[in-house]
């Protein structure tokens, strides 16, 4: 029974569909999407959202609300769309939605709210059923104007292929053709799930279409926000502290002044900015800023001697934040045969995108407005802060969405927009274009934490795990304990928790959040226990997987792929990893040798088999996937941060080194698990899978365990000497 | 400040900007010529990889008082003027991008290797191909790309 939706409500439903019109005759007040303010006034009085304008010749545009930084939203979300629309992909093209949460936000975030946020691997989720539901919507829009042009009750009416079909008398109108008689009905059917198109009708969902962003990305013409030219744009840097949250003092303010082309200096907190005419006068005249700078929390800091405070506080008879408390642990650990206690540490990682961090942020002259061109995963607050830095009206902030050159949780973040927003601010209303060079991105990053993890397992006699505990010492709560539950396991006690440090460097969600580091100290210590019992690792998960029956699926089709109980010769082993993310489960298998006179691990082949729900775009999820073990493979291998008396150690590619061509695995496969479940997310389910297989691996090919990543060569060569 | 003059894309370009300025910063900002990327400007993400006279180089670390006139320029702008190049049509077929700001570099220094040695084995479009970053991990498929434009242009010839 379908509940019929008034206008009215259509506004306030995760869905709703309106049809801009391209030649305006029957419905004058109908405008573009991308006049902003018009159609916050529309919406007020029709009660339309816009997820697609259709053209006369038949030309379609579809919305898209989520960020687009190569996860492939940009396509596959369209494609949903376009699915129950029935439409014709070649007449397809895709923009970016207007930065307005109220209209384009999900409700999966929280249900009270509707949110645009490109991050966590949940964007096909939150937008699944919107985007479903409002192509069916435009589907029947075009129906039931068809069906009015025709005279004909809507029954006697099907759709294929972008056109609307009379089956009484094989009549065909395409949706192009309809623009003139489109009506808008009275009330809007909300459909359900029944009467979706049968999912054996399908023409894009579960079937690869070729990217929509692909075409310009592979003739530069796609536009990144570092890309934007702007009549009278200037150019903004910032020089910030060599601590993070040092504040400075500017000791040669007039002498930068006098340098030609440059225009202003701000001061902020925590950095002077330079506002020039061109870029390469803000760039000199960044370099011969005299600042002198205050102390701040990171002072005297220095990362690799911290773990032994670390190590002490996991030793603190005082719980932290307590995540997980199953069963009794402490009566199962006194009746324990056999006690596991292993230690596991993590370096910091910075995101590394390739595209540095930078905004365009125009301010009018009145102050009272603003326009933003960015590269941006988005947040709870789609206008990004800048409103109430400004201590403006929020209707005032116009957010222009750009592709991003790579994300990885870093663009979550708005310090980069609220500083162009400060610098564009003095010099209203000329644009500023600020850039971070790469050394500051490397230098004033916020990185995934640093931590160290120890966890205690107990068995009986026979190898069955009677509890697990699991504490994370870390800074950055949810950032260090995402990963830590392991509900899929069959363990009847359970524990984790978090014990907070707080050391003064800049902290963010990095591809996977706490996932990478967690799952590492996970499945080593499973592959601890199996070792001892002299159980093979994949059988030995099999045991304590079998309540999870879709985590088995995943489990044996790795074990297939790779052909795991066989070695290709001595000098190589299989490591395994089971993890769920996202909602996705995953098993992976990695194959590695070890040159034991440099200490290099080479990763030869690399298997993934995942259950991620259904899948829009098959040939995405395993690029997803792809690129996900490969970031992995950089980060676990070369990757490390290092921090010496507060001051961050690298400052570019040549001392932060991350995964390059030579040192690529021969083959990456990647299997999808065929599922009717909710479409989940990949994009973070590669990544940590990679530090546990290859620890595996190593353990099964020498015996000796790896416990602090990244896995350099030293680190390699002291494990193996031991 | 000199005047300089640049052949760039087969087009002369007339620049009044200090001759310490790096091409990549000429292309970018004062040409409008945003195909070119900004990575790293020490040279070694490839980001910025443009060819002169064929070869391929990192306009980051090009100034102005380096070039003249007489050597070509070419940006990814001008590799073809709809997408058609080979290469690029391999890249498509291998849907090889996923964020994409690499990607312009990548083809440049694939496109010259392709030049220098039209059946490259694997290993030799690893080496040559190692100068270039991306982050995202598409290497596999840059080197499926290679590949397939390899096979393609040999084909024809």
């Amino acid at each position: 029974m379908n509940k019929a939706v008034s206008r009215r409500e259509f506004l306030k439903t995760s869905g709703g569909v309106a049809l801009f019109i391209g030649v305006s005759g029957l419905l004058p007040q109908m405008i573009a999407c991308k006049n902003n303010k018009e159609v916050q006034k529309l919406l007020k009085t029709h009660q339309l959202t816009a997820w697609v304008k259709l053209a006369e010749d038949g030309q379609i545009t579809i919305y898209n609300p989520a960020a687009e930084m190569g996860q492939g939203s940009m396509t596959s979300l369209p494609a949903i769309f376009a699915e129950e629309m029935d439409a014709d992909w070649s007449k397809i093209s895709v923009e970016f939605s207007p930065q307005e949460s109220e209209i384009y936000g999900s409700d999966k975030w929280n249900p009270n709210l509707k949110v645009m946020l490109s991050a966590g691997s949940r964007v096909t989720y939150g937008y699944y059923s919107i985007m479903r539901q409002a192509g069916a919507q435009a589907r029947y829009i075009l129906m039931q104007s068809a069906a009015e042009h025709w005279k004909v009750p809507i029954e006697e009416l099907s759709t294929a292929n972008g056109e609307v079909i009379n089956n009484g008398n094989s009549k065909r109108i395409s949706y192009g053709e309809l623009v003139p008689y489109l009506v808008m009905p009275d009330n809007l059917p909300e459909f359900s799930e029944s009467q979706f198109k049968d999912p054996k009708n399908y023409r894009f969902i579960g079937i690869d279409q070729p990217r929509v962003d692909i075409p310009d990305k592979v003739m530069g013409t796609t536009r990144f926000a570092i890309d934007i030219q702007l009549p009278e744009m200037l150019y903004g840097v910032l020089e910030r502290g060599k601590i993070h949250g040092a504040r400075p003092t500017l000791n040669n303010e007039s002498e930068i002044l006098a340098l030609e082309g440059v225009q202003k200096l701000v001061s902020f907190d925590y950095a002077i900015g330079v506002i020039a005419e061109t870029i390469e006068q803000a760039l000199a005249a960044k370099k011969l800023l005299n600042i002198t700078w205050s102390g701040a929390p990171a002072s005297g800091f220095n990362s690799q001697e911290c773990y032994s405070k670390y190590e002490e506080i996991a030793s603190d008879k005082s719980a932290g934040k307590v995540i997980t408390d199953e069963g009794d642990i402490n009566s199962a650990i006194k009746s324990a045969v056999k006690t596991f206690s292993l230690d596991f540490k993590n370096d910091y990682v910075y995101h590394a995108q390739m595209e540095p961090l930078n905004a365009v942020v125009q301010v009018g002259t009145d102050g009272n407005s603003a326009e933003v061109w960015v590269g941006s995963q988005q947040g709870f607050d789609s206008k990004l802060g800048v409103p109430k830095y400004l201590e403006i009206p929020a209707e005032n902030v116009k957010i222009n969405l750009q592709y991003l050159g790579g994300g990885f949780g870093r663009r979550s973040m708005t310090d980069f927009v609220l500083e162009g927003t400060g610098l564009a601010r003095e010099v209203a209303p000329r644009p500023v274009k600020l850039i971070w060079t790469r050394e500051d991105d490397v230098s004033y990053g916020a990185y995934r934490p640093l931590t160290l993890q120890r966890l205690k397992a107990t068995t009986d006699a026979h190898g069955k795990i009677t509890s697990f505990s699991h504490c994370v010492v870390g800074d950055g709560g949810n950032l260090v304990a995402s990963g830590i539950r392991i509900d899929y396991y069959d363990i009847p006690n359970k524990y984790a928790e978090w014990r907070e440090v707080s050391e003064g460097i800049r902290l963010k969600h990095w591809r996977s959040v706490g996932h990478a580091p967690n799952k590492f100290a996970i499945e080593c210590m499973i592959d601890e226990i199996a070792s001892y019992f002299k159980k093979d690792p994949a059988d030995f998960r099999r045991i304590l997987l079998a309540k999870s029956p879709r985590a088995l699926v995943t489990l044996d089709k790795a074990i297939s792929m790779s052909d795991w109980y066989s070695s290709i010769n001595d000098n190589r082993s299989k490591g395994i990893a089971f993890l769920e993310r996202s909602g996705t489960l995953s098993t992976g298998v990695c194959e590695i040798s070890v040159d034991k006179t440099t200490g290099k691990i080479n990763v030869h082949r690399f298997w993934s088999a995942s259950d991620a729900g259904i899948v829009i775009q098959p040939d995405n999820v395993k690029a997803q996937m792809e690129g996900g073990i490969l970031m992995g493979i950089g980060s676990v291998l070369k990757e490390q941060l290092t921090v010496v008396n507060g001051q961050v150690q690298q400052s570019n590619f040549n001392d932060y080194e991350i995964l390059r061509m030579a040192d690529i695995p021969d083959s990456v496969e990647t299997a999808i698990i065929e599922s009717r479940e909710q479409p989940r997310g990949v994009g973070e389910s590669g990544t940590p899978l990679v530090a546990c297989a290859i620890a595996n691996a190593f353990l099964k090919l020498t015996g000796k365990r790896l416990r602090h990543l990244p896995f350099t060569p030293e680190r390699v060569l002291d494990a193996l000497n031991t | 400040m000199a005047g300089y003059s640049l052949n760039i894309n087969s087009k002369t370009y007339n620049v009044d900007i200090k001759e310490e300025t790096t091409l990549l910063w000429v292309l970018r900002e004062h040409l409008g010529l945003t195909g070119t990327k900004y990575g790293c400007g020490i040279a070694i993400c490839g980001s910025c990889t443009v060819h002169v006279d064929g070869k391929p180089m990192r306009s980051c670390a090009l100034p102005l008082s380096g070039l003249n006139k007489n050597q070509k320029i070419t940006t990814i702008e001008g590799l073809s003027e709809y997408g058609d190049h080979p290469v690029q049509q391999a890249w498509v077929e291998a849907q090889a991008p996923q964020c994409g700001y690499c990607q312009s570099g990548q083809i440049m220094q694939a496109v010259a290797l392709l030049a220098e040695n039209p059946n490259p084995t694997r290993e030799e479009i690893k080496a040559y191909m190692n100068g270039n970053l991306c982050r995202c991990g598409t290497y596999l498929r840059i080197v499926k790309a290679i590949e397939i434009a390899a096979e393609k242009t040999s084909v024809n010839t």
